[in-house]
């Protein structure tokens, strides 16, 4: 299959890629752009460590190819979460606040999932509960996850 | 938050020349160090003087009420001390080169938090690097039972405090005072007249051209303002932002993604690639090549490619005649029987009324979420590695071996790992990447599939346990344990190659087991006669086996305290009241009485169906109580996710409670982080973590296959309570919550459902949940529809 050109909008920046159309947007990001928040964790939308946002909404670019990217997206990875004058989300700083992380390895795709959740418990007007928590499929083999669920109901009170 | 009393007591560290007492209880010890010839200051511990527990050689078998696993760890450590380096640079910062591995364990923060104290500086003014493999350390770049606190602890603290005694010294003819006048603030050197230098000032002048002895003493820890209290990780922030980076982050020169295709059973070797040209010719594949299974390489088919995403692409297509692995159409009802025939005997003749249980731990998961990967850069005479590797010198040595080098020619990185729990006292992920990079020329970045990982990573080894307890009266009269076990794989030694070598000769490997066995294991009752054996089926390498997180332990606790309960039942007492009564060790009765209190042991409300149960233990110098509660109702155990979730959800642990006594906790917030991890691996061993093996490989694939603690099994409640301290010295951490987790969940799922628990993880005989993935291809391919789970 011969390579094509895409463009893609990521944090806030265009970035063109000459690639095979069904490469992973995953691979896109991390080998291609050497954007490597995202981290690999499993390839199978299963982990959800390489969590994104599309349009706000949290996807797993090991499981979406560049072709199907609609044109002009605008893909956020962990590292563009902040605002552009470097202030955390607050989702970051709870995740500071409860020092969640320990290896670090998923918490870019927890942080970046967990913001998605509360944006999504928020439009459906339900509660940050244990009913939202089941809905969290990353996986922690540190076992963070209580400070996890800390961090989440701190940052959604302070999101805006 | 931790809860910590900062009232200090009696020190319990190993006695030194020169102690002298501060009034508060603990020993300020006298210690030598060396101020090393440099342009700045550097400072080094002296080796400890011989104890006489080092005179009499290391004990072969002792109780680990008299030595264990961690004094001859540490004790391993004393002769190197020297090489152990203090900087302190022209900025005013100090640097260290860290030589252990910082896998999330928290070492990072709680030496960083040391050093400062020490010093009198700020915790900024730290930065701590992994130090590359360093084969003069021998025993000192060892990261490896739950001993790095207490082994670096005193060593990193002399080298501190030399180089504070230098810059004091100096400090003081600078600035016209005494060095016992002079204070230190945030890093800055204050005269009694109020004239002031900075690090960076002092760091050059009190540098010395030829490198000489001296004596230091140690702040006592009572005055330490950051050692005791709750600091958050060091690498937070780049934790949060995603900046922090692992292995596959870095940006080698030439390092394009590498990834092996890999047999079907496990450990099978790669005898051919019938379709090389279609392979070479697919989109960005550069090379490929057939990497010889070796008992250092794994090894397969590699691939590499511009992307990842290719090289998977690549592994679908390719067709590879395989030939068998050591346990080709084995499966785990053979691997029990194998168990079964290789049990000691119970010698102990009944007495009383006895119990006995048969317990059968299955194969385990051990590797962490982070795939096997490593960078390697192999030119005709010299190689450079980049891994998460918890024995690096072991693995320069065999890497020099392996590719024909000098050790000197070979330069191992030690970059942060994703996770560990034991995975990276194996260092297959090097030499594979070296391999690769030697057959093809080309320097290679290696990620491991999370498939890969699952069927051909390490395991924590098939056991089962084997307890007879006898009574009469009140009183436990005996206590039998033999535990069987598919071999553990200690083929790394204690990290360095003169003693991995003994592993591998024939019953090196049981030697190992057993010392390992005997310095760690323990009955923390007092019942009579206790005797507790281990042996071991099948050889070290015929399963990838490994020291996962807390090795025995968890299986071996676990027997114990599901007994214990029968005792207590037997005995018609409180299962808590029956431990408190025979528990052998002072501090872990205070951390049993703190859960029961704290956990509201008893409480007349629980629910029906649901259950309570306690454990203790104590390993690592760490004493630690556990108790929760689950709840194992139908409504519970059958809930629902939601859609296109595949989950085991129940029975559920809902409230959890740890007390745990390291000795000296260093930074307990770190401490809390632990105990939480391990309280995770308990559920997950007790309940659903587990393998299959049917025909000679594992059925499991996926995270969503081998159910490790997800946030649907997370408690609702967690608490930890960090004690005070009860020693000069920290105990580890890393292991320490893995086994009364398993137990008192283990305990409280019989307490509810009125069994005995004997098979582990508890779902391990019901229904397979899940379609097993194809073992060729060996790894599945991406999916394709995740922009249609968006949320």
């Amino acid at each position: 299959m011969p390579t094509q050109t895409f463009t893609l909008n990521v944090n806030g920046h265009q970035r063109t890629v000459d690639c095979d159309p069904t490469v992973r947007v995953l691979w896109v990001l991390r080998d291609l752009l050497g954007i490597t928040g995202p981290k690999y964790g499993c390839g199978l939308d299963v982990c959800k460590a390489c969590t994104c946002h599309i349009n706000g909404k949290a996807f797993n670019p090991c499981s979406v190819q560049i072709k199907d990217i609609p044109a002009g997206a605008e893909i956020t990875t962990i590292e563009g979460l902040a605002a552009a004058d470097g202030t955390l989300h607050p989702m970051q700083q709870a995740w500071l606040k409860y020092d969640v992380g320990q290896c670090g390895y998923c918490q870019p795709g927890q942080i970046m999932a967990a913001v998605a959740h509360v944006k999504e418990a928020r439009a459906n007007h339900v509660p940050i509960d244990d009913a939202l928590f089941d809905q969290i499929r990353n996986v922690c083999r540190c076992g963070t996850y209580h400070r996890i669920r800390e961090a989440i109901v701190e940052g959604a009170a302070n999101m805006p | 938050m931790a809860d910590v009393a900062q009232r200090p007591t009696q020190g319990n560290g190993r006695a030194a020349s020169g102690a002298s007492s501060n009034g508060d209880g603990i020993s300020r010890r006298r210690f030598m160090g060396y101020l090393l010839a440099a342009p700045t200051v550097v400072a080094a511990a002296d080796m400890l003087a011989p104890s006489a527990a080092q005179a009499a050689g290391i004990p072969t078998i002792q109780p680990v009420d008299f030595y264990d696993l961690t004094d001859l760890l540490t004790q391993s450590t004393e002769p190197t001390w020297a090489l152990i380096k203090v900087v302190v640079n022209a900025d005013s910062t100090v640097s260290f080169a860290l030589p252990r591995a910082e896998v999330g364990q928290g070492i990072t923060t709680a030496v960083a938090m040391t050093i400062a104290d020490e010093m009198g500086i700020s915790l900024e003014q730290v930065q701590i690097s992994l130090a590359d493999a360093t084969p003069d350390l021998i025993f000192n770049q060892f990261t490896g039972g739950s001993n790095s606190m207490h082994s670096i602890f005193t060593q990193v603290r002399v080298a501190a405090a030399v180089a504070r005694d230098q810059l004091l010294k100096v400090a003081a003819a600078l600035l016209d005072g005494l060095p016992t006048e002079l204070s230190i603030a945030d890093g800055v050197l204050i005269a009694p007249n109020g004239r002031r230098a900075t690090l960076g000032e002092l760091t050059k002048l009190a540098a010395t051209d030829r490198t000489r002895r001296v004596q230091t003493l140690l702040k006592p820890v009572s005055s330490f303002t950051l050692v005791g209290k709750p600091q958050p990780r060091i690498d937070a922030l780049e934790i949060v932002t995603g900046t922090k980076q692992f292995a596959m982050d870095l940006k080698v020169p030439g390092a394009l993604p590498t990834m092996v295709c890999r047999p079907p059973d496990i450990d099978g070797r790669a005898t051919k690639i019938n379709n090389l040209s279609q392979i070479l010719g697919l989109p960005g594949v550069t090379d490929v090549a057939l990497i010889p299974h070796t008992s250092f390489v794994p090894g397969g088919v590699a691939v590499r490619a511009q992307t990842f995403g290719q090289c998977i692409d690549a592994i679908q297509q390719m067709d590879v005649t395989w030939a068998p692995g050591p346990v080709s159409g084995l499966s785990e009802a053979d691997v029990l029987k194998e168990l079964q025939g290789s049990e000691l005997p119970l010698l102990t003749p009944p007495l009383g009324t006895s119990i006995e249980n048969v317990f059968t731990f299955n194969f385990r998961p051990g590797d962490p979420l982070e795939t096997n990967c490593a960078i390697a850069d192999v030119k005709p005479g010299s190689a450079e590695v980049w891994a998460s590797l918890k024995s690096p010198i072991w693995a320069q040595e065999q890497l020099a071996q392996i590719l024909g080098l000098s050790i000197g020619a070979v330069t191992v990185h030690v970059v942060q790992g994703g996770g560990s729990f034991g995975r990276h006292l194996f260092s297959d992920n090097a030499f594979e990447a070296a391999a690769i990079s030697k057959a093809i020329g080309k320097p290679v970045k290696l990620m491991w599939h999370r498939t890969d990982n699952f069927r051909q990573g390490r395991v924590h080894p098939m056991c089962t346990s084997r307890v007879r307890a006898t009574y009469l009266g009140n009183n436990v009269l005996t206590f039998d344990q033999r535990h069987t076990s598919v071999a553990t794989d200690f083929s790394m030694g204690f990290g360095e190659i003169l003693s991995a070598t003994l592993a591998t000769e024939p019953l090196g490997n049981l030697g190992y087991a057993e010392t390992v066995f005997t310095l760690t294991q323990n009955v923390p009752y007092n019942f009579g006669l206790v005797t507790q054996l281990i042996n071991e089926a099948y050889q070290y390498d015929t399963f990838n086996t490994g020291s996962v997180r807390n090795i025995y332990s968890p299986d071996v606790v676990t027997a114990t305290e599901v007994t214990v309960d029968q005792l207590a039942n037997a005995l018609k007492m409180d299962r808590y009241q029956f431990r408190r009564s025979f528990v052998r060790d002072q501090r872990l009765k205070a951390v049993l009485d703190k859960v029961a209190t704290v956990g509201n042991w008893g409480r007349k409300d629980l629910p029906s169906g649901w259950g309570q149960g306690i454990a203790i233990h104590r390993e690592y110098k760490g004493a630690i109580a556990v108790m929760v509660e689950i709840d194992c109702t139908s409504a519970t155990i059958n809930r629902p996710l939601p859609d296109g979730i595949s989950g085991i959800t129940g029975p559920r642990v809902t409230n959890a409670v740890i007390a745990v006594d390291v000795g000296l906790p260093i930074n307990p917030l770190g401490l809390e982080a632990q105990m939480q991890g391990g309280l995770m691996d308990g559920i997950a061993q007790a309940l659903t973590y587990s393998l299959h093996l049917q025909n000679g490989h594992y059925l499991e694939g996926s995270w969503d296959n081998a159910f490790y603690t997800r946030q649907w099994n997370a408690p609702l409640n967690v608490q930890v309570i960090v004690m005070p301290p009860t020693g000069a010295n920290p105990g580890g951490a890393g292991e320490l919550g893995c086994a009364p987790s398993m137990a008192a969940v283990a305990c409280a799922y019989g307490a509810a459902t009125k069994t005995v628990p004997t098979t582990f993880p508890i779902n391990y005989n019901a229904p397979l949940p899940f379609t097993p993935l194809p073992t060729s291809p060996p790894i599945p391919q991406s999916p394709t529809d995740g922009l249609s789970q968006e949320f």
